[in-house]
């Protein structure tokens, strides 16, 4: 079992796929900056989890995605959303709750799919979405395509009963699954050490045989090299792979989080040391590109999109209310 | 026609439903090579091989979850939970998921799956073998609870089901399998291949879902049944000589309210009559519903037949279930006071 500490593998990107890579960390960044302005205006209401800090995992797991892979997660989803190149418009409407959201509305910050991108949502219950990760694993085998389903869940959710049973099935039947465990170290406030009676999570699948690793979730290249062992691993029938990314999330569980159970200095430790985007950065400066003007371009561009979504999310009509009894049934 | 036990005929409707579309897989527990601890999938791993009917580990909420995400992606999974008792596990994957996922995918997403479970008594299982949770199904919008009373209903119900978009909860009376049980337990029960309701076609067909049928149609009052209930019922109306109408519901929800309305307005009484216990059982929905729509109509208060709110017993299941004797006082209770 390759249950490795890390990924020995060669960790270096090129400059174009590091410009890439910096992108899309900046748009869900800047993405997620400006739903929380819009929660702190009163435009988003009920639940909010953004996924600041975590910005590598979904951009490295996506770098390994190929066509007809399927994304499946729980609810700190708008960075997977995001990723998988769904619309930044689609996405804030539906956390302002409004028609031009991707579930009309109906659904919220938590509860958003996207067949065309093959992300079968946003769930809101901790854990829940892992059997169904299973299940897209099995129909992946039954279709006898060569798709593999990316499996998220959090740390806390890597507690629950039915991962447990998920995993058992996925190898048994050999599916073609990647379990990525996002350790952000907090289940809302309780602490892996609080929590959990081994905090190595990659080893969740050690009495199954599934083979795990300990990633560097904060490095995006760290991520993808990982993520493409994990995934080939999958793709070629071999069985479910599990991936610990450890990470970090700067804000809040959710918008409601008095933030007790760590300290100020933890988080700006973390955002000075690890911050994923300056790590990003700092690897493109290894790669010798020094083009400030080009990474200020890249910022212009990020800024007018997530303008544009905020736009469009306030602008966006409250969905009538018939579609309350709406696509309930066929 | 071909004559059959309700095992046999939910049996054939998989075995129909598979041969006609390979999306339709079949599992769960002992379901494979065992051929299911009731055997109403005997043979189909033989017939389909282990790709399309398999063994699972005893993990509930392992076998619905995967079945929804299966589902998501356009297979039509049927799975077995071995008694309806143990789908607790899974209820959490039942409600939270299968249920609304096309809400919340604005359409985007379905899940067309069947999820089959015997309920009720019958096999002396006491508390957690025993169970009939249907209210806990009915009572959530988004998927389509299904309980058919006899083989030929069973059969075009489930394959009506495993047709349908929509996540369908199928429960299957223990008591029925192999006989019109009526609740005289001290007597033995008719087998089915002496009823006319075991007469089976081979070949493909369904009963379409929300449709009620009426087994004996009466003048005096209206009985609101679904599974074991509709033989005790027509057991009570021929022990009491009180010219009852049976309506055999068949599905839940979606509800045939007109089947209903009609026959209780043209009655005037109405007796229901569940195994499952009483305090927010399906049968309150049944009154309320009847009290909404039909007060105006009624010679006489609603009368609910029902288990017991007690945890099923194993010592005291003939004092437990609404057998002939009970239903029988009911309908003349509703008789009398008019």
């Amino acid at each position: 079992m390759a249950d490795d500490a890390s990924a020995k593998t060669n960790l270096s990107a090129t400059t174009e796929e590091l410009l890439k890579y910096y992108r899309d960390m900046l748009l869900i960044r800047r993405f997620e900056e400006r739903a929380g302005q819009l929660y702190g205006m009163g435009h988003i209401g009920g639940f909010c989890h953004l996924y600041i800090g975590q910005e590598a995992v979904v951009v490295g797991m996506e770098a390994v995605k190929k066509d007809g892979d399927q994304t499946i997660t729980g609810y700190r989803d708008h960075g997977h959303m995001l990723a998988c190149g769904m619309d930044p418009k689609g996405v804030m409407a539906e956390l302002t709750g409004r028609e031009g959201g991707y579930s009309k509305g109906k659904g919220g910050s938590m509860h958003m799919f996207s067949k065309e991108k093959e992300f079968y949502g946003g769930h809101g219950i901790v854990g829940a979405s892992v059997p169904l990760g299973v299940g897209l694993g099995f129909a992946n085998r039954y279709r006898e395509n060569d798709s593999v389903s990316l499996t998220y869940f959090g740390d806390g959710a890597s507690n629950q009963g039915q991962i447990f049973e998920a995993m058992n099935m996925a190898q048994l039947w050999k599916l073609p699954v990647v379990f990525i465990i996002e350790n952000n170290q907090y289940a809302m406030g309780t602490s892996v050490k609080r929590s959990h009676s081994d905090t190595h999570l990659y080893r969740r699948g050690a009495a199954f045989g599934i083979p795990g690793m300990e990633v560097d979730g904060m490095d995006v290249v760290a991520v993808r090299e990982a993520g493409r062992q994990a995934v080939e691993h999958a793709r070629k029938g071999e069985g479910p792979y599990v991936l610990e990314m450890k990470t970090y999330r700067y804000r809040g569980h959710s918008m409601s989080d008095p933030a007790k159970y760590r300290t100020r200095e933890e988080v700006d430790h973390i955002r000075e040391t690890s911050d994923p985007i300056k790590r990003c950065e700092q690897r493109l400066s290894e790669n010798g590109f020094s083009d400030e003007d080009q990474l200020k371009g890249i910022d212009k561009e990020i800024k007018a999109i997530v303008k544009g979504a905020a736009d469009f999310a306030l602008e966006s009509p409250e969905p009538a209310a018939d579609q309350l009894f709406t696509d309930i049934y066929a | 026609m071909a004559r059959m036990t309700m095992i046999q005929a939910i049996r054939s409707a998989m075995d129909v439903a598979m041969d006609r579309d390979d999306n339709v897989v079949v599992f769960g527990e002992d379901v494979g090579y065992f051929g299911g601890v009731f055997r109403c999938t005997q043979g189909l791993q033989e017939k389909y091989g282990p790709q399309r009917c398999f063994d699972t580990p005893i993990s509930e909420s392992g076998i619905i979850g995967a079945a929804i995400g299966m589902a998501t992606y356009g297979l039509r999974p049927c799975a077995e939970i071995q008694f309806a008792d143990y789908m607790y596990p899974g209820y959490d994957q039942i409600t939270q998921e299968a249920s609304r996922i096309r809400y919340r995918s604005n359409n985007d997403f379905t899940v067309p799956m069947v999820v089959r479970m015997p309920t009720g008594g019958g096999i002396f299982g006491g508390q957690t073998h025993s169970q009939s949770p249907e209210a806990l199904f009915a009572h959530v919008s988004g998927i389509k609870t299904v309980i058919p009373s006899n083989p030929y209903d069973a059969k075009g119900l489930l394959i009506a089901s495993i047709e349908d978009d929509d996540p369908v909860m199928f429960l299957e009376p223990k008591r029925l399998y192999n006989g019109p049980f009526d609740g005289h337990h001290d007597r033995p029960v008719t087998p089915w291949s002496k009823h006319e309701m075991g007469e089976v076609p081979e070949e493909h067909y369904t009963v379409p879902l929300g449709k009620a049928a009426v087994r004996r149609e009466g003048a005096d009052v209206t009985m609101l049944v679904y599974g074991a209930m509709v033989y005790v019922a027509e057991a009570a109306a021929e022990e009491t000589g009180i010219d009852a109408e049976i309506i055999d519901l068949r599905t839940l929800l979606p509800l045939d309210m007109e089947a209903i309305e009609k026959s209780v307005q043209k009655t005037g009484r109405c007796v229901i009559v569940h195994e499952a216990t009483r305090t927010c059982g399906y049968g309150a929905e049944l009154a309320a519903i009847v009290a909404e729509n039909c007060f105006y109509h009624l010679e006489s208060p609603v009368v609910r037949v029902t288990g017991w709110d007690t945890p099923y017993p194993h010592a005291h299941e003939w004092d437990y279930f609404p057998g002939p004797a009970r239903v029988g006082a009911a309908l003349q209770k509703v008789m009398e006071d008019a």
